[in-house]
């Protein structure tokens, strides 16, 4: 390129253009995806609270042998939705979450393809996380496991209603993670700005591209299987009632075969977030940035040939057995292959020590810890041993706590001042690691210990005679480290963001779009789409002399498909495409034509219904009517109403920075 | 606002290919994956039925051949439909696009007919794990294409008003034929496997 093209554009207060609506009404009816992301952020933390208080009440019950704490049905219903909890309403949330705020500032795009659709991901979350809780008020939440084996959920052994909670809400969960995957995918692969080609993209947007594949097409399979299941239940069909010929373990296949993919729709978005965060805090752009998308597409792949590692023991016979070891095996390279480039991007960096840092560091420490064990458990012998003992809780929970959990909290940090516009206080943060990553320590690490000694998963009591006491003890004084140092984490997030200094629009002298615009961002995120011409774009217009070179783009792979003397024309929504569909706005200029998304009440309408329809399984047929036509009603209105209003900001500030030949 | 009702937002996408049409696809891959669950489901039980009726009771190929033939063909008229709009002929788009959801309305008869004849020959779904697998995979087909016949008829309403359905804007057409077809590919393989193959 022999000119370079000014990347940051110029930023914007919301206020000289656009006002920011206000008011209750103006978040429900929201299409934005930056507030749909802060809705998602806030629900999340809120289930990743109860979650945890689950898992408290949960250790409190263990600390001690012989506890009467809670009854056995109530550990059931405890761990039972701890692990749910956790799972659906904490960490996919908060992935999503960063999915919503970051994806489109991260590809230079005013919004998510689906602006509406994205709302009613938002809403059949949340409908679908009360659901699943709504139990606990009738004492019958759900407590057949997270995974919910057949037959243990027939009607036979399940007649409560625990388990329907459990299906109806996992129906409702997954058409929302089906529609925002849908959302990004099309997003990702068609959103991106003028020079963004596919490996210039950032690392965080390529794993929520591939966890957005992951899911369309892990989560048929689930909502198979708990279609199945309900029928099961509610009708009194067969598929999982072995005298009628159905076949338990068909379950186990169905849940697994979305339930291994699920595992790493949980972790990349971890391995994103600290892929950004890692090149930022060394100073160094990543080490070997295509190993790390192709390592990450190749977890994605092997991640659907390995689920059958979760049934070793359910005697497939030794070919399947010996397969699927040797596929989850080979799974360990591709995730090592990212370590490396990890260790690799820090190796000779100018490394900073903040807040965001420290947890992408631990991420890299305790998943290896996680990692090593699940290598261990994918020899079927080794397996049969560990099976259903607190060493598999041990490694999971090194896998999602240490690994997702503390990736997903490095994003917070990180992304806290571009979010919110204020900076969060760095000792406090400091203090909520440490703490954090001792008490994560202590609490998983001597799991591993209690499963060799033979303490299975899900029991609600053991003897005093059997010799786990002490560790049980030291483990939940463990968990108690974990509950501070999240009250840590807690007070810097409220008082920072009352008292918390002013963000700059670039605190951390980051490289990649978001931190072009001002934090938090405009309503319209970018007042002229960027040009990209480069992986870490930023770095090469603030440090032309040391990343100004084209060997940081990916020139070998794609050229930009716009001319430096062209390319900002072209990069204006409206001023490019379809000739057609250009005369019906050319009236409202089409160089300065910014289209939001016009706020709608229709995809809360469609998603509420949808709730009402499933929950009308557990009270009358009419209210499943209701809902239906509740939904049809949401989709027609959906379909029929405009959807994007063109609106032509003020010009002032033009002329100031379109002089880019 | 009549003009933007029903629009496909018209952003220069990185691609060229229409969002809403990369999102079908992307749909339709999820529910190949759906579909492919069912069809499993139904494989991995045939032959374990413990009580009667069984599939070789109750299977009528011929019938289902007539019903598969006209569910093909409507996928002939949805062509026709779709190249009618992109003619820029409302006329032939209506014609055809009837005919289309006719031609499914005929297949869902069918279907209700073939249920209707199963459940006096005492199949349903909690009778035994034929009937399970059977209605369950079959039924789902039928919602699909229900939720098509739906989708078709409202665009033959909604083109009764001007401008909501134009040559211009024909993708919208598109977009529900691919649905269509692929609603058909699926009964392809449900018809070999649950019919010809009992």
């Amino acid at each position: 390129m022999a000119s370079r093209v000014s990347v940051g554009p110029v930023p914007v207060t919301s206020e000289q253009t656009f006002a920011q609506p206000r008011g209750v009404w103006s978040w429900i009816t929201t299409v934005d995806h930056k507030r749909i992301g802060i809705l998602y952020l806030l629900t999340a933390l809120f289930f990743f609270a109860v979650g945890g208080l689950e898992a408290m009440l949960i250790r409190v019950q263990l600390a001690r042998p012989n506890s009467e704490f809670m009854s056995a049905d109530t550990y059931n219903q405890m761990f039972t939705m701890h692990g749910t909890t956790m799972i659906f309403l904490a960490i996919m949330p908060l992935s999503g979450a960063f999915f919503n705020f970051l994806v489109p500032l991260m590809i230079g795009a005013r919004d998510v393809a689906f602006p509406r659709l994205n709302a009613f991901s938002y809403w059949a979350l949340l409908f679908g996380a009360i659901m699943i809780n709504v139990g606990w008020l009738f004492g019958e939440a759900p407590d057949a496991g997270w995974f919910a084996y057949a037959n243990l959920t027939s009607s036979a052994y399940s007649p409560g209603n625990n388990v329907d909670f459990w299906v109806l809400g996992i129906q409702i969960l997954g058409l929302s993670s089906l529609a925002a995957a849908f959302n990004f995918l099309i997003t990702i692969v068609n959103m991106r700005a003028p020079g963004m080609g596919m490996m210039r993209m950032p690392i965080f947007v390529w794993m929520t591209l591939i966890t957005a594949i992951l899911i369309i097409l892990a989560f048929p399979a689930l909502t198979v299987g708990v279609t199945m299941l309900m029928l099961d239940r509610f009708y009194g069909s067969n598929f999982f009632v072995p005298e009628a010929g159905g076949s338990p373990l068909l379950w186990q296949h169905l849940f697994w075969v979305f339930g291994h993919p699920e595992v790493y729709i949980l972790i990349l978005p971890a391995f994103g977030i600290i892929s950004e965060v890692l090149p930022v805090f060394s100073r160094k752009p990543l080490f070997g940035y295509s190993a790390v998308v192709f390592a990450g597409a190749g977890i994605a792949v092997l991640g659907f040939s390995v689920w059958a590692h979760h049934m070793f023991t359910v005697g497939m016979g030794p070919v399947p057995n010996s397969i699927f070891a040797i596929s989850t095996m080979l799974i360990a390279l591709p995730t090592g292959v990212k370590i490396f480039n990890w260790i690799g991007t820090v190796w000779g960096g100018h490394v900073s020590l903040k807040t965001p840092m420290l947890f992408a560091l631990g991420l890299i420490a305790l998943f290896i810890v996680g990692g090593i064990s699940g290598v261990m458990h994918a020899s079927p012998p080794v397996d049969s041993q560990h099976q259903d003992s607190y060493f598999v809780v041990a490694h999971f929970h090194y896998v999602l706590f240490g690994g997702s959990i503390m990736g997903l909290f490095s994003g917070i940090y990180y992304w806290f001042p571009k979010i919110s516009g204020r900076m969060y206080n760095e000792l406090m943060g400091q203090i909520h690691f440490w703490l954090m990553f001792l008490g994560m320590n202590l609490t998983f690490f001597p799991m591993h210990w209690l499963g060799v000694q033979g303490m299975p998963r899900r029991i609600y009591t053991y003897d005093d005679s059997q010799g786990w006491n002490d560790w049980n003890m030291f483990v939940t004084i463990g968990m108690f480290v974990l509950v501070v140092s999240f009250v840590f984490f807690a007070a810097n997030m409220l008082m920072s963001l009352v008292v918390g200094e002013r963000a700059p629009d670039d605190p951390w002298d980051g490289a990649t779009l978001e931190w072009a615009i001002s934090s938090p961002p405009p309503v319209y995120n970018f007042r002229t789409i960027p040009l990209v011409t480069s992986r870490i774009p930023l770095w090469s217009e603030k440090y032309p002399e040391v990343y100004g070179g084209d060997d940081h783009g990916a020139h070998s792979y794609e050229q930009p498909d716009v001319d430096d003397e062209h390319g900002r024309e072209h990069m204006v929504p409206g001023a490019h495409g379809d000739s057609h569909e250009h005369e019906a706005h050319d009236a409202h200029g089409h160089d300065d034509t910014i289209h939001l998304p016009n706020p709608s009440y229709w995809p809360l309408v469609t998603a509420g219904g949808i709730a009402i329809a499933f929950g009308g399984f557990l009270v009358s047929y009419i209210m499943v009517g209701v809902g239906v036509a509740m939904t049809v009603i949401g989709i027609f209105a959906w379909a029929l109403e405009p959807a994007i209003t063109y609106v032509a900001p003020t010009t002032s500030d033009d002329a100031a920075h379109d002089h880019h030949a | 606002m009549v003009d933007h009702a029903m629009e496909i937002p018209e952003h220069p996408t990185s691609t060229g290919l229409n969002n809403v049409k990369l999102a079908m696809w992307a749909f339709l891959a999820s529910d190949c994956m759906f579909f492919g669950s069912l069809i499993a489901a139904y494989m991995v039980s045939k032959g374990r039925n413990v009580v009667g009726p069984y599939p070789e009771d109750l299977i009528n190929i011929p019938f289902t051949s007539v019903s598969t033939f006209v569910l093909l063909m409507s996928s002939l008229a949805m062509v026709m439909a779709l190249h009618g709009i992109q003619t820029g002929s409302l006329a032939r788009f209506r014609i055809w696009t009837v005919a289309t959801g006719l031609l499914g309305l005929v297949f869902l008869g069918g279907q209700i007919y073939e249920f209707t004849e199963f459940a006096h020959e005492g199949l349903s779904i909690s009778h035994n794990l034929f009937g399970s697998t059977f209605f369950t995979l079959t039924g789902f087909h039928g919602t699909h294409v229900a939720i098509g016949v739906i989708w078709l008829f409202s665009m033959v309403l909604a083109s009764f008003k001007p401008g909501l359905v134009t040559q211009r804007k024909s993708l919208n057409v598109e977009v529900a034929g691919l649905y269509w077809h692929f609603v058909d590919i699926v009964w392809i393989v449900i018809f070999t496997l649950v019919y010809l193959l009992y």
